[in-house]
């Protein structure tokens, strides 16, 4: 059996119900369970787990500060930079640093070691506990247009003895990307609508080519058609759990109450999820061996 | 030349589903679909596309194994986890440099001793003009993993732009995406009118305050809109308190209605398809909106 266990919640649509999910599956598991909050532009699991907050740090990325009197006016920098952060003029050096992605290319190039990278501010680290379970956070500084480095400094704290639960942001590009790979498992959380099996096949897609095994969890379950059900019998994915679609859970969320708290029957249906979750790892694990 | 954006902080408030029925009551304009990273409105407005043009968005460095020597200068030097070497640290050659994590800097190609790493150009997406029901549309798709969706917004956002000016239009609605990062920054930037779709719970006010601090620090004019307002009518009164505080103007509270979800299902706007309280909020805030908007 695995020491650490990753289990990533996922989606293709926004407010499908990933929050809920994480966060009830995390406080259901109840111990060695680490939550992290990778949907840094709007966080909101700390609204139902409302975890204690013992420490914060500022997290930078990496941009260019030149150092003019040993700059020659090369042009190199300008050269090796793809994103257009960097400007050498003819007897002067602009940086747009919102743009720089750090990589580094710019310092490592300049003949005369005249740039030296400093850190920008983009965001915030969170860390806490929320009885025995714990909690950490990236929030995004506003204005800032990259979420993936603050997302890895999130994901530097996945636990190596016990289990992550990664609360995802939506969609399917890079920030995804980021919050998602190296994990065990992606739960893909999911509404039966036309928008959300849109959604839901590019997340598939996605989650595919980064080679994890995946489930399915379709949330609000009565609300629509029976396309879901179809789309994935056809597809060979397993569906985990389905929620219905009840306005007593949609008020309790509303007043950030964890579901497996408002309604007892849900502490079961969330210890079966994470079951059920662990046997498809193992199955896997074993059909890779 | 006015720009209409839809945006929410939290996904699913309703976004989609609003700009549709703005689309049905809107005359001469051009509709934007900005949620280039999962599009959806083109389900709803029947578009049938017209042209479809490629997105090349960034770059993406490619390994020749015959060249490589498996020196480790390129894993070494990424900062992005890209690059790894095939066979581990055995000194054997070969590395594989992976797609979905490559940024496309070009800093293992720059400084590979063999010059076996090449930076290419990548199609990173598609976009295309389509015809729908109600007027021409722009929307795209970026593929998968893909990083620069800033860039694709902004491109639809021109050509919706161009077409509106060749057809004399006044009006462009955008449908952003949820967030605020960097393809919501490039949906709003320069707007005329930012709508902020909310509802009424924690994570809602939580993510809509979020959203109007962007749209502060962007100095762009938003104003609220509470969808299903009726879940939790304290909730909703707590957002029109917020919002009297920062003194913006609330121009709709739309009820929760299951025909919301009907109409999606048989393809059509709520407005076009329901003769109910919930239309008749649409059109007030529609008529609000155009108002407020010139």
């Amino acid at each position: 059996m695995k020491h650490n266990l990753t289990i990533a919640v996922a989606s293709g649509k926004g407010g499908t119900g990933k929050t809920t999910i994480a966060a009830n599956l995390a406080y259901s598991i109840g111990y060695n369970v680490r939550l992290l909050d990778c949907d840094v532009e709007e966080p909101n699991s700390h609204i139902f787990l409302k975890p204690e907050i013992v420490s914060r740090e500022k997290i930078g990325v990496p941009v260019p500060e030149i150092d003019e009197s040993k700059c020659n006016y090369c042009g190199e920098c300008g050269r090796i930079c793809v994103f257009s952060a960097i400007v050498p003029l003819k007897d002067s050096i602009i940086t747009f640093p919102e743009l720089c992605h750090g990589c580094g290319g710019c310092s490592l190039v300049c003949p005369e070691k005249a740039i030296k990278e400093i850190d920008r501010e983009t965001g915030v680290l969170e860390i806490g506990w929320s009885d025995k379970i714990e909690f950490v956070q990236g929030r995004l500084n506003i204005g800032e247009a990259m979420s993936p480095p603050l997302i890895r400094a999130v994901k530097k704290h996945v636990k190596k003895d016990g289990i992550t639960i990664i609360d995802a942001p939506p969609g399917t590009s890079c920030p995804v990307i980021e919050s998602v790979k190296d994990s065990d498992y992606v739960v893909l959380v999911t509404e039966p609508t036309p928008f959300g099996l849109n959604d839901l096949k590019l997340a598939v897609g996605m989650v595919r080519e980064l080679g994890i095994p995946f489930g399915v969890v379709v949330n609000r379950a009565t609300i629509g058609d029976r396309c879901m059900d179809s789309y994935c019998l056809k597809e060979n994915i397993k569906i985990l759990l389905k929620i219905p679609d009840k306005r007593k859970i949609a008020e309790a969320y509303s007043r950030g109450e964890l579901a497996v708290n408002a309604f007892p029957e849900y502490k079961y249906i969330f210890e079966e999820l994470f079951s059920l979750i662990s046997g498809e790892i193992l199955e896997e694990t074993e059909y890779k061996l | 030349m006015k720009e209409l954006v839809v945006i929410s902080g939290k996904g699913g408030t309703g976004k989609t589903s609003i700009v549709a029925s703005f689309a049905a009551l809107a005359e001469k304009k051009v509709i934007a679909d900005c949620d280039v990273d999962a599009a959806d409105l083109h389900l709803i407005l029947g578009s049938k596309i017209q042209k479809k043009n490629e997105f090349a968005g960034g770059k993406l460095a490619v390994i020749n194994p015959d060249l490589c020597t498996g020196c480790g200068i390129c894993t070494e030097l990424c900062r992005f986890d890209a690059v790894s070497p095939v066979n581990g640290k055995t000194g054997i050659p070969g590395v594989s440099i992976n797609r979905l994590m490559c940024e496309g800097c070009g800093v293992c190609a720059n400084f590979c001793p063999v010059n076996a790493i090449e930076l290419k150009e990548k199609v990173s997406g598609e976009w295309y003009i389509s015809e729908s029901r109600y007027g021409p549309m722009v929307h795209a798709r970026l593929g998968i993993a893909e990083d620069n969706s800033g860039k694709l917004v902004s491109l639809v956002r021109l050509n919706a732009k161009n077409i509106a000016e060749n057809r004399k239009y006044d009006l462009v609605i955008i449908d952003g995406s949820p967030g605020i990062g960097c393809p919501v920054i490039a949906s709003v930037t320069g707007a005329s009118l930012v709508l902020a779709v909310t509802e009424p719970t924690l994570s809602g006010l939580h993510d809509l305050k979020r959203v109007i601090s962007l749209a502060e620090h962007f100095n762009i004019r938003l104003v609220v809109c509470i969808n299903k307002y009726d879940i939790n009518t304290d909730m909703s009164r707590q957002i029109e308190e917020y919002c009297l505080t920062k003194k913006l103007k609330v121009v709709g509270k739309i009820p929760y209605d299951t025909i919301v979800t009907k109409a999606q299902i048989a393809g059509a706007s709520v407005v076009e398809y329901a003769g109910k309280p919930v239309t008749f909020s649409i059109k007030k805030m529609w008529r609000e909106i155009f108002y407020i908007i010139g």
